[in-house]
């Protein structure tokens, strides 16, 4: 940096303070004329659309709760409620006068049928309607110990058990020779690639649904680069330590990937946890099955890296929690208190992790290809991986 | 809303009534032809003489005149004869409209009919339609359905319309008249008036509405209301409403949301129309549904003599549920031999539950 032209731009330090200060103020004041008539000019006379986000829907023995915001630019009234086409008795607390972003519950007790569909709408008081539809009626687990098993135990299915199976390659993977461990590697980079765009795919649908008012995708935004971010900078952080020269870097990258797996899975625990709630699979038993032949692939992915180095029981261990228990916490987070924007933001976090493991193996393979990273078997490689994830995919796309 | 009092006796407006028409004969004879032109000098002439006040809900003969008859169980009045008072209209509900019938401003015009004059307003206005939920509705008199215009086979009805709203509108009644006076092509714009003028014939049950396009939104705004032709002599007496089937399309999709009758959902639900054993209840019903095909009306431990279009004195047949297309009405007439709490709804159970339900609380 060029010294001399850095000081001719020096202000004293209260002349500094004022030019920081400044456009503050002058925003403070634009403010304070909008609320003081100076936003006439371009406020329209017909009334600013009414937006209500339906939250989430709970089914009690004989009654319906929802819980409601206001995710418009101004109050809102609350008049009518229908259930299946029929003004229906509905209590909203603490008001139906909704400020902006306002939440309020609507209880509407109503003998609904265990299985049947349908379809509920709340009406403002200029008329328009917001409509929930329940696909399937099944009544909302209340965090009970059974409950909490329930759930523990798919988070089990999907998360530990598959990542368990995958870790018990690593004998096997040992007996390979290097072209054969750097296919592995591949294969790895080919199913988090698969992973990891599935994740942002989903994460834009959620994100899509959300209410405007809560942007959505610039929330994708910041759960991805904070992942990436975060984990880039344990990564540093590790193998800047005094003692990393003993460490294996491959047990550090194993972790990360361990970690990003580990998010996608809690991502993933998120959507069976809401999904078995609301009655939407009803039918789990084959699905959970196919999530856990679908992940079973990444405990392999966990333990590609380890294949040259030698590592404790204690590790592997560790490696396949940090891997697969995040899906059990998901389960029970998507069950018991699913929210579309925490639902968001962990696709996000997931993908940015996934994505940034994506980058350390790339670059951990760069050191040891000896300038052929893309020889036929590795481009194999992670076209298989990704052939893979897909094909085990149709298992759960239900 | 000193308007809205009791009348002390019968007699008193009784005698009210014979006043007004004595005032009215000297203006009427200037009104000789009826140009549109001078539709507005009339509306200031009625609006100035007349503050009619009637006690309405059964009708008799007196004279040569159909004229209400205080009624045991209406206790209503209507203050809305031959004028619209906006304040007044402010205060008008499903149950007064139950019984709001507009006789017009009376003048005896010789062979046992009259002249009747009637003034009908158009405007925007919003209507609270159900419990909070407001309605952009195009009003004719400040309420939705229209008034209930009322007169006997032969009168010579005067109707001066006045367009206070945002749209051009008309009025189109149903019945026997010359072109010119059906409310088709004389398009009557925002605030200009136009007078209708024709014989009630025959006697019967007539809807009116706009009839400017799109159709569709202009009646389902809330722009259609009834004509009563009664015939001389006027059928029994009974206790006499008027109920109008409609839906609400409360959020303009060109599709209902919910229905009612006589303006509001779910009104005669929560406020039953009280009558007694015994009593003879004849009913006006009109059905002016859009977007539906069909609406209906079924009484409950009851069946009812139905006389369609209320074009004959013999009813057609005895029923307890009947089904009527866009435009269709007719009478009911009935009455209740055991006390309680009675439904009445439409059979299309789709609009019962949103809203076209209510209650005859039959009294010993």
């Amino acid at each position: 940096m060029d010294a001399t032209t850095h000081t001719s731009f020096r202000l004293s330090k209260s002349l500094a303070v004022l030019s920081a200060i400044t456009p503050l103020v002058l925003l403070a004041g634009l403010i304070w004329w909008f609320f003081h008539g100076g936003s006439q000019l371009i406020e329209r006379p017909v009334p600013p659309i009414e937006q209500i986000s339906i939250r989430r829907v709970e089914l009690k023995p004989g009654e319906f709760k929802l819980t409601i915001r206001n995710t418009g630019p101004m109050p809102v009234e609350m008049t009518l409620v229908t259930v299946d086409e029929a003004i229906w008795k509905a209590e909203f607390s603490p008001s139906p006068h909704l400020e902006r972003l306002q939440e309020a519950t609507v209880r509407i007790p109503f003998d609904w049928v265990s299985g049947d569909p349908y379809k509920i709408e709340l009406f403002t008081a200029s008329g328009l309607s917001f409509e929930k539809e329940i696909p399937v009626a099944v009544e909302t687990p209340t965090p009970s110990a059974r409950m909490f098993l329930v759930f523990s135990a798919m988070g089990f299915y999907v998360g530990i058990l598959p990542v368990a199976f995958g870790i018990l390659w690593l004998p096997f993977l040992r007996q390979l020779g290097k072209r054969w461990i750097n296919f592995f590697l591949s294969f790895t980079i080919g199913l988090l690639v698969f992973l990891g765009v599935d994740a942002l795919h989903e994460g834009f649908e959620v994100a899509g649904a959300l209410p405007g008012v809560f942007s959505g995708v610039g929330l994708l935004a910041i759960g991805f680069l904070l992942a990436f971010l975060f984990i880039t900078g344990i990564d540093q952080f590790l193998r800047s330590r005094p003692d990393a020269e003993g460490r294996d870097a491959s047990l550090i990258l194993a972790y990360m990937i361990a970690f990003g797996i580990g998010i996608h899975n809690l991502g993933e625990g998120l959507a069976i946890g809401s999904a078995y709630a609301s009655g939407e699979i009803a039918l789990g038993a084959l699905l959970l099955l196919g999530f856990t032949i679908h992940n079973t692939t990444e405990g392999l992915a966990i333990v590609s890296p380890l294949a040259r180095s030698r590592v404790r029981l204690f590790h592997l261990a560790l490696l396949g929690i940090v891997g697969g228990a995040p899906a059990i916490l998901g389960c029970w987070m998507g069950g018991f208190s699913y929210s579309d924007i925490a639902s968001a933001f962990f696709l996000a976090i997931g993908a940015g992790a996934v994505f940034q493991v994506v980058w350390s193996i790339g670059v951990q393979m760069m050191k040891t290809a000896e300038g052929n990273l893309f020889h036929l078997s590795n481009a194999a490689g992670l076209m298989l991986g990704m052939v893979v994830m897909w094909a085990t995919a149709l298992l759960v796309s239900a | 809303m000193t308007s809205f009092e009791k009348p002390d006796s019968l007699a008193i407006s009784r005698r009210r009534f014979l006043h007004r028409g004595a005032i009215t004969v000297a203006g009427a004879a200037a009104l000789t032809t009826f140009p549109a032109q001078k539709a507005q000098a009339c509306m200031e002439c009625l609006t100035e003489k007349l503050d009619g006040k009637y006690p309405i809900g059964k009708t008799t003969l007196v004279g040569d005149q159909v004229v209400p008859v205080s009624s045991t169980s209406a206790s209503v009045t209507v203050p809305l004869q031959g004028q619209y008072q906006p304040e007044l209209a402010e205060a008008m509900d499903p149950t007064r409209y139950l019984t709001a019938f507009d006789y017009g401003r009376v003048t005896p015009r010789g062979a046992g009919t009259s002249q009747r004059e009637y003034l009908v307003v158009a405007e925007d206005k919003e209507i609270e339609v159900a419990k909070g939920l407001k309605f952009p509705a195009w009003v004719y008199n400040g309420f939705m359905p229209g008034p209930t215009l009322r007169a006997t086979i032969g009168d010579r009805l005067i109707i001066y319309f006045e367009n206070r709203g945002s749209k051009p509108h008309t009025i189109h009644f149903h019945g026997v008249h010359p072109a010119n006076m059906d409310g088709v092509f004389e398009v009557v714009p925002e605030g200009k008036t136009f007078t209708y003028d024709f014989i009630a014939e025959p006697f019967g049950l007539f809807p009116y509405h706009c009839h400017m396009m799109p159709l569709r939104k202009h009646i389902s705004r809330g722009l259609y209301g009834t004509l009563i032709v009664d015939p001389n002599p006027p059928r029994p007496t009974a206790t006499e409403m008027i109920m109008v089937m409609h839906g609400l399309d409360v959020d303009l999709d060109m599709e209902n949301e919910f229905y009612a009758v006589n303006g509001v959902a779910n009104y005669y639900a929560e406020h039953p129309i009280e009558i007694n054993v015994g009593e003879k209840v004849r009913i006006y019903l009109s059905n002016m549904t859009e977007f539906d095909l069909v609406n209906n009306f079924h009484l409950h431990a009851n069946m009812f003599d139905y006389y369609p279009n209320g074009t004959s004195l013999q009813p057609a047949e005895l029923t307890d549920t009947i089904n009527l297309c866009q435009g269709q009405r007719g009478i009911l007439e009935f009455s209740y031999k055991y006390p309680g709490m009675y439904m009445f709804h439409a059979h299309t159970s789709e609009f019962a539950e949103l809203g076209w339900m209510g209650f005859f609380n039959v009294k010993s």
